[in-house]
């Protein structure tokens, strides 16, 4: 369960938000909403441990994040604007050295299951330079396939996907929740979890 | 899927940045071509005196080796920033000075070593003795490890500011001072006659120390780079 209470953050002098506080247990779905630079990403990032608020805690299980550190991340994964992906590797190396990165050995085989899954068949071993941009969100997003974190923490994830790829999502999503897993994320695009009471937060 | 040790761990960072580092060849080139070539203009610059040359010759390679050690530093954590890879280590599960260890690894296989085995072809346009020649691959191959190792800190603390390389040369070379006097001072030693041992365990003394506490410190300086 992930526990916010009085999170305060700013960027510079500006502060984005204050007084935050939600929970967020398991089987949830948590959207993030705001105009353009109300602070959903730096929200995201917080949550990551990347900056450190400048009021309140966020606490995992009853315990703060900033003392389980590598415990909280085994439990989580994020998700960003940026890819994490190499031009030069192909789309299954990328797979396989996040999920190395992650702390999991991931054999060639489920590697191409969760590829192909992500509708990159026969695309596996192609350099990710050659991929379109919304291919390669795809790789990045197949890490999701092949984690098993608890917590997926995403920002922008339908950013240059298809419609075909935005029901995709959705559809792991789901299961992700179904499992116990829980879910918040940023998005500007609607998205459909089926059976899921979506909760928003407003940042203003 | 099992839990990666912390060994393969380290082990998949190296292999990664080697395939990275082999499919980008003109990055490991510039680094060994600039040694190579700035090595090559001091004969040409001061005349063929040997007396000369065989006493300059240790501090030449070392300064140029430090300098071409400065070249790649920036790359070593910039594309993993730029690209987001970044923020996928710092939140990996195990630890991030293994990760930080791994990039410290394979930027010296890079970058140090290809120095330390340019040098004997070097070493003979300064007319260096055989001994003095293998001392010299000697330190350089103890010391181009704690240059990278410390360079690193230099790149983690520089990581996204504009002219970062020049900050970083200035961070990082005061800090290769001691690694620069003992390299060329076990050549010297060796060229008049002296023992060479002090030299190289006090250099073997710094790097242990580097692989002690240079991984912990990057990956601090990262963090705080990242915030």
């Amino acid at each position: 369960m992930l526990e916010v209470s009085n999170l305060a953050c700013s960027r510079g002098d500006h502060r984005l938000f204050s007084g935050l506080c939600f929970t967020l247990s398991p089987g949830q779905i948590m959207q993030i909403q705001g105009a353009n630079g109300s602070g959903k990403t730096s929200l995201l990032r917080t949550l990551c441990g990347f900056i450190i608020p400048d009021e309140g805690c966020i606490s995992w299980d009853g315990t703060d994040v900033r003392e389980l550190d590598e415990d909280y991340f085994s439990q989580m994964m994020y998700l960003g604007h940026l890819n994490a992906i190499k031009d030069e590797l192909s789309a299954l190396e990328n797979l396989r050295i996040s999920a190395g990165l992650s702390g999991m050995e991931l054999s060639e085989v489920d590697a191409i299951a969760a590829l192909r899954r992500m509708g990159l068949k026969g695309r596996e071993r192609l350099p990710a330079k050659v991929l379109s941009q919304g291919q390669r969100r795809r790789v990045a997003l197949a890490r999701l396939l092949v984690s098993d974190a608890r917590l997926w923490v995403l920002d922008e994830p339908l950013a240059a996907l298809d419609v075909g790829a935005v029901a995709l999502i959705g559809e792991l999503i789901s299961e992700h929740l179904a499992r116990g897993g829980m879910v918040i994320f940023t998005t500007h695009q609607p998205l459909v979890v089926a059976g899921m009471e979506m909760r928003s937060l407003s940042l203003s | 899927m099992k839990k990666l040790s912390l060994l393969s761990l380290l082990l998949l960072v190296v292999r990664r940045d080697l395939v990275l580092a082999m499919r980008r060849r003109a990055d490991v080139l510039t680094t060994l071509f600039f040694f190579v070539m700035v090595v090559s203009l001091f004969p040409l610059g001061v005349g063929p005196e040997m007396d000369m040359l065989r006493k300059m010759a240790p501090g030449v390679l070392w300064v140029a080796a430090l300098l071409a050690s400065m070249l790649s530093l920036g790359r070593l954590f910039s594309a993993d920033y730029l690209d987001g890879t970044l923020e996928q280590m710092l939140l990996a599960p195990q630890s991030l000075s293994v990760l930080v260890l791994g990039k410290m690894v394979s930027h010296w296989m890079v970058s140090g070593l290809p120095l330390v085995l340019m040098t004997p072809v070097l070493g003979l346009q300064f007319d260096m003795s055989v001994d003095a020649i293998g001392v010299l691959m000697l330190s350089l191959f103890l010391g181009t490890p704690i240059l990278s190792m410390v360079g690193a800190i230099g790149a983690a603390l520089t990581l996204g500011l504009r002219g970062g390389g020049v900050l970083l040369s200035l961070l990082v070379l005061p800090l290769c001072i001691p690694v620069l006097i003992f390299g060329t001072g076990a050549v010297q030693a060796v060229t008049s006659g002296l023992n060479v041992s002090s030299h190289l365990s006090l250099m073997g003394a710094l790097l242990i120390l580097a692989l002690a506490f240079t991984p912990w410190v990057t990956a601090q300086a990262l963090r705080i780079s990242m915030e």
